[in-house]
């Protein structure tokens, strides 16, 4: 008995119950349907976290003042609960790092003034401003969309220059020109040059709804800043890496560096935190993680509920089929044979099933991927793991009863009522 | 009931032949086991049929006639005793000798014709041939001359339930008939059928054995269809009815 021929009574069988078969089949496109699209709504919840962490900088190497404890907490806290003590970091400490630390690609401090008023004519909007250095834009993977980014120059000149983020060009001029149009960063006039493209919700603040001005303009400005010895303050300093494996060194340095600018002894506590992109993104990772178990968990009462179903369908079916299983032994049919009968006939079943589970989870994918509210991603992994899946529980529950059925005598089959 | 099964012919001896029967059954028994009770199917038969004989077993339901013939056709195997087909102890053989022996060496019929519902006249006629490892081709041209010669060739792609109970039973006979064994066994086969189309089936069976020199071995409760056979063996609770030693002495 050839596998082809076992191929054709598999399919005849199949066919001649197309209802059963399609009911069989249901459960197993269901299953595997649930299991690709829930993991491709975790898998693109994954990767839009993680891109958004990578879109803040590359490489990238955060100061903050204070000692700063990092938690899983709601995107408007940014993950950064407020630090315990404060001692400002100051310009000098960025010139510091700038000139000690050596394999930058750059060193960006920023002073950051929440609620300001910015006004283009009758339009007044109150975002934040951002009084950066000319590395901040390549630090911060920053691209302009129009216009262009300030010049050293303009910022040793304290030039009234401005860069607005997005949304806040979008608020102040519609869809008018904003390049060249002078606007009121607090009570002082700036030039818009430049307007940066989209980012979305980062994770150190939304640059889409800043606006930006050279430092030395904004401490003359928008906020003098000075802390009580007469130094500048800078709210944050962005430090980029040249390399990710570099992180951890440039990580050491700068904690180094910063130690001394401070003057802290040995023994004695930072001031001050520097954050790495990894720790970012090992937080995503644990919230990811969880909201994975949790999607997985789903899938997996919908698994269950379809492996229900198939093993409900297979054990009527073998029951239905026990007479015709003894008459196909009473005919001449070989243990082996009835068992490689079934064997095909749910592997068919799963294959097929399995074949629209995955269509249909990828529709649902591309469904919800649509709507824009979550992003999604099919990857290879969860169709492998959908497909072995109900090929197992297509094996394991149509094997163990069409065993049964074909280690019976084949008069008890035959007789069985 | 009682009154119908003393009106039985009474059982008829063995024929006296030199060569060896192609059945020969010694001490056969069968205990089914039904929740905790025991059912004693079979008591102790010993039997030997030879080549080309039809023997008609009877009795009362519950004799044990259908074990017997299980048995016989090796769908099921004794709790003890022995039994040689063609001097081959069938306990003896491993499953797929079973298998052999059931798809090459006997044809079965059954009462209720035990057809593949979903499957053409043909196809089931040609299964036997496909657990033989015939071509399809091959199967389905001797599966179509076996249906011609049961009078049903022009009934090819009918299903059985386009077919009346007569014309299933001539599939199912056909069916037993396809791979060309010595013997057929047939438990009740006129069991489901008026008996106009009985008288036809069991024609066709006479038919059979006269033409073809088939073994026939039929188990029924009518006394008219016994009667039509060469040899009756009549069982009574697990046990045969009749004296061979005395009417062969």
């Amino acid at each position: 008995m050839n596998f082809l021929r076992n191929f054709g009574i598999a399919i005849d069988a199949l066919l001649a119950n197309k209802l059963r078969s399609g009911l069989t089949m249901l459960g197993i496109i269901i299953g595997v349907a649930s299991v690709v699209a829930l993991l491709s709504i975790g898998n693109g919840v994954q990767q839009s976290i993680n891109s958004q962490i990578t879109s803040i900088g590359t490489n990238l190497v955060t100061v903050v003042p204070g000692q700063v404890r990092i938690t899983a907490g709601p995107p408007s806290s940014q993950g950064i609960r407020a630090p315990t003590q404060t001692r400002p970091l100051t310009d000098a400490d960025a010139d510091a790092i700038r000139a000690r630390v050596p394999n930058l690609l750059g060193v960006a401090p920023e002073l950051t003034v929440n609620n300001v008023t910015v006004a283009y004519q009758r339009e007044r909007i109150l975002i934040t401003a951002r009084g950066v250095t000319v590395d901040y834009n390549r630090v911060r993977n920053l691209e302009v969309a129009q216009g262009r980014w300030f010049e050293a120059a303009e910022d040793e000149r304290a030039s009234r220059v401005a860069i607005l983020g997005s949304e806040a060009a979008d608020a102040l001029f519609g869809g008018l020109n904003p390049i060249g149009q002078t606007i009121r960063v607090g009570n002082a006039p700036f030039t818009v040059i430049g307007v940066t493209q989209p980012v979305g919700v980062g994770f150190a603040g939304n640059p889409d709804t800043s606006v930006f001005v050279p430092l030395q303009t904004a401490y003359r400005t928008i906020s003098n800043a000075r802390t009580a010895s007469g130094a500048r303050r800078v709210s944050v300093i962005f430090i980029s890496a040249l390399s990710s494996e570099d992180i951890a060194r440039v990580e050491r340095d700068v904690t180094e560096v910063m130690r001394q600018q401070h003057g802290i002894r040995e023994g004695v506590e930072d001031d001050f935190t520097v954050l790495t992109q990894q720790q970012f993104l090992s937080i995503a990772g644990s919230i990811t993680g969880i909201l994975t178990l949790f999607l997985g968990a789903i899938a997996g009462i919908s698994l269950l509920v379809g492996g229900i179903g198939i093993m409900n369908i297979m054990l009527v079916s073998v029951t239905e089929r026990t007479m015709e299983i003894g008459l196909r032994k009473a005919v001449g049919a070989k243990k082996r044979t009835i068992l490689t009968q079934f064997l095909v006939e749910t592997i068919t079943l799963s294959l097929i099933g399995g074949t629209f589970g995955i269509l249909f989870g990828v529709g649902i994918a591309l469904l919800v991927g649509a709507t824009g509210i979550i992003t999604t991603t099919v990857t290879l992994d969860s169709i492998i793991l959908a497909v072995s899946f109900s090929l197992a529980v297509g094996l394991f529950f149509g094997i163990y009863p069409a065993n049964r059925a074909a280690s019976l005598q084949p008069i008890e089959a035959v007789r069985y009522e | 009931m009682g009154e119908l099964i003393t009106s039985y012919p009474t059982t008829s001896p063995e024929p006296q032949r030199d060569d060896p029967p192609i059945i020969e059954a010694k001490d056969l028994t069968k205990v089914y086991k039904m929740g905790e009770t025991e059912v004693h199917a079979l008591r102790g038969v010993s039997l030997r049929i030879w080549k080309g004989e039809m023997v008609s077993v009877i009795g009362q339901s519950g004799s044990g006639k259908s074990t017997l013939l299980a048995i016989l056709g090796a769908l099921d195997v004794p709790t003890s005793g022995s039994y040689k087909l063609d001097g081959r102890e069938v306990a003896s053989l491993n499953d797929d000798q079973l298998a052999e022996i059931r798809n090459q060496r006997i044809g079965f019929v059954f009462q209720k014709f035990n057809l593949l519902a979903r499957s053409t006249a043909l196809a089931n006629v040609a299964l036997p041939l496909a657990y033989a490892g015939l071509s399809s081709r091959e199967a389905n041209r001797r599966a179509t001359e076996m249906l011609k010669l049961v009078g049903l060739g022009d009934r090819l792609d009918h299903r059985p339930n386009q077919l009346s109970g007569g014309q299933q039973q001539r599939v199912a006979i056909a069916r037993a008939l396809v791979n060309q064994p010595s013997i057929i066994l047939a438990d009740e086969p006129t069991g489901n059928l008026d008996s106009a189309t009985g008288k036809e089936i069991m024609g066709l069976f006479q038919k059979l054995h006269r033409e073809r020199g088939i073994t026939l071995i039929v188990v029924t409760h009518d006394p008219n269809i016994a009667a039509q056979s060469e040899r009756i063996i009549r069982l009574k609770d697990g046990l045969i009815e009749y004296a061979e030693e005395v009417q062969t002495a």
